[in-house]
């Protein structure tokens, strides 16, 4: 029996956490995911979880922490934004590189400068690298699915990496939506106990956690990284069709929407997803075939399967709420061309960026971005490749 | 296509126009409606003019893009009718209702031209009527329910009053106040 609730994003995070019970969350707070630590503080001194709560002097603590708790065997994660992120850059790295199963949630902002609070993805797409599984969530409903699914991934023994589950800070975050939750219960033995195989304050096992790895050493690491990425791909997918059997709810790497026929197609990730979707249904009711892939998972990258969805498009905008400043596009935008690319695609493809600093983006917006697809297709010709959508005139 | 009522809100921050936004999302969810509310923030600082959202429709809600072109504009403070530009998008078969002391055909001078309904509220005399001091958003909220009739005025006040009972567990004192003022503004909106 599901809970039909109406919940903001960043409550239905807190929500989940709850019910997760995790072992371990120390958090310091930053505008817009301040409100997760502060709803799970509530519930602990309610008395409704019984995790160890632990309020330190910043991020770079807050991560460091969490490393530590992880390490030592425990169940633990914490929250953050924007700047936030940033001070836990150096942690990132430690947690990834010693297949820590901990948790992100993350709610994205803008980096400074200009100091911004509001929504876009360079955060977490700086830390693409950083060997991070990143999913993200359209609305409030699929961050909460997300958060419940984080730990049976991240904690499977053929991936034991860290995972950020990601939603777009106010925009979902501060937003009230109707949701439906689960029951506790049903959350309880889908999320399970934490039994990890290897742990620091396992007397009967001694092991060191992130010792120094000379240079005969350090590179096999990075190969055990690459090897729990690739694994993560079919557990992704497993825990889903799980999740799918308890909630109703299906995910995968990805949702189409009218993606099978369509010519033009939209590739974007988060809350602007669901914009897309009503310019498509308001331009197929004119007979345009326009489709939309939502990304859900970043990291592991879904290379192949996103070249083969779009396999029959004939022109493409690849969507990016951040700019690399590369001089060639965003993050999302130089991955799926690569992906476009290795799979011989012939479509022709552009790079959008949109929404930097919570700039809003509009079913109109789409609607015209369909038009210009539309031209590319019919001309050939691809004038902008890389463009601002929605700058002041 | 789903019928979906979109709403926007201008506040001043610290008066409760996010707030009310999220009850009135609140109390719509209650009545089997799909719902959003969000606000929009500027600089977070007490004064500042904040803009607060509300999306109510029959069928779900997938856009996340603020509204441009909404049927309803609520403004909780009349001291922003000469700084934002409240009417800006405002559907001339919608509605626009405004939180003030002054007669209505005081009012009609800044709103450029606007040809839709004008309604207005004392808020200030309510809310110290029924509940000793001045907060605002209790009487909005009632005024934009009995305006857009979002939700029947009787269902509105069922789930006032249980959220009410919630909210003010510890302060049981100043529900009825509430109750009253609510019940008071759907009397005198104009």
């Amino acid at each position: 029996m599901s809970i039909r609730e109406r919940l903001s994003g960043n409550e239905a995070v807190a929500f989940a956490i709850r019910q997760i019970n995790p072992d371990v969350m120390p958090a310091f707070p930053i505008t817009p995911s301040t409100e997760i630590p502060q709803y799970v503080a509530n519930y602990i001194a309610n008395g409704k979880m019984d995790t160890e709560f632990i309020p330190v002097e910043s991020e770079h603590s807050s991560m460091s922490a969490t490393v530590g708790a992880s390490a030592a065997g425990a169940r633990a994660l914490t929250a953050t934004s924007s700047c936030g992120m940033a001070l836990m850059w150096e942690e990132l790295y430690v947690a990834a590189s010693n297949r820590l199963p901990l948790a992100l949630a993350l709610v994205n902002r803008a980096l400074s400068g200009p100091i911004n609070i509001n929504c876009d993805h360079s955060d977490s797409m700086g830390a693409r690298d950083s060997g991070w599984l990143q999913i993200y969530a359209e609305n409030n409903q699929e961050a909460y699915d997300n958060m419940l699914q984080a730990f049976r991934i991240s904690e499977h023994k053929d991936v034991r990496l860290p995972i950020m589950i990601c939603q777009d800070g106010f925009i979902t975050s501060h937003a009230v939506e109707n949701i439906e939750l689960l029951e506790d219960s049903v959350v309880r033995s889908f999320v399970g106990e934490y039994e990890p195989e290897n742990y620091l304050l396992n007397p009967e096992q001694p092991i060191a956690v992130g010792p120094y790895a000379v240079s005969n050493y350090y590179m096999e690491t990075k190969m055990g990284q690459r090897t729990a990425m690739n694994n993560a791909r079919q557990v992704i997918l497993d825990i889903a069709k799980e999740f799918e059997a308890i909630s109703g709810r299906r995910y995968g790497f990805f949702e189409e929407y009218q993606l099978a026929d369509a010519d033009y197609a939209i590739l974007i990730i988060g809350s602007a997803a669901g914009t897309c979707k009503d310019a498509i249904d308001a331009l197929r009711a004119e007979g345009k075939k326009v489709g939309l892939l939502k990304l859900r998972v970043f990291r592991p990258f879904p290379a192949e399967e996103i070249a083969a969805a779009l396999s029959h498009c004939k022109s493409i905008a690849i969507m990016d709420r951040c700019d690399s400043f590369s001089g060639n596009g965003g993050p999302l935008g130089a991955e799926v061309s690569q992906a476009l690319y290795n799979a011989h695609s012939t479509a022709l493809a552009v790079n959008y960026i949109y929404g930097l600093g919570g700039r809003d983006i509009r079913v109109e917006d789409f609607e015209d971005i369909y038009s210009r697809l539309e031209t590319i297709a019919e001309t050939g010709q691809v004038t902008d490749q890389y463009d601002y959508i929605g700058l002041r005139k | 296509m789903s019928q979906t009522v979109e709403i926007r809100w201008h506040g001043r921050g610290g008066q409760g126009a996010k707030t009310a936004a999220l009850l009135l999302a609140d109390v719509a969810f209650k009545t089997g409606m799909h719902v959003q509310g969000f606000p929009e923030y500027g600089p977070e600082r007490m004064g500042a003019p904040i803009t607060a959202y509300n999306r109510i429709s029959d069928a779900p809600i997938r856009v996340h893009s603020n509204i441009y072109t909404p049927q309803y504009v609520a403004v909780v403070d009349e001291t922003l009718l000469e700084s934002v530009d409240v009417t800006n998008g405002l559907r001339e078969d919608g509605a626009i209702i405004i939180n003030t002391t002054q007669p209505k055909e005081a009012i009609l001078p800044h709103l450029k031209g606007y040809n839709g309904r004008v309604h207005t509220l004392d808020a200030k005399k309510i809310s110290l009527a029924t509940l000793g001091k001045y907060y605002p958003n209790s009487p909005m909220l009632a005024a934009v329910v009995a305006i857009t009739r979002v939700m029947e005025q009787e269902a509105f006040l069922r789930e006032m009053e249980l959220s009410f009972q919630h909210k003010f567990a510890k302060k049981p004192e100043v529900i009825h106040g509430n109750m009253e003022a609510l019940k008071m503004t759907f009397k005198e909106v104009q």
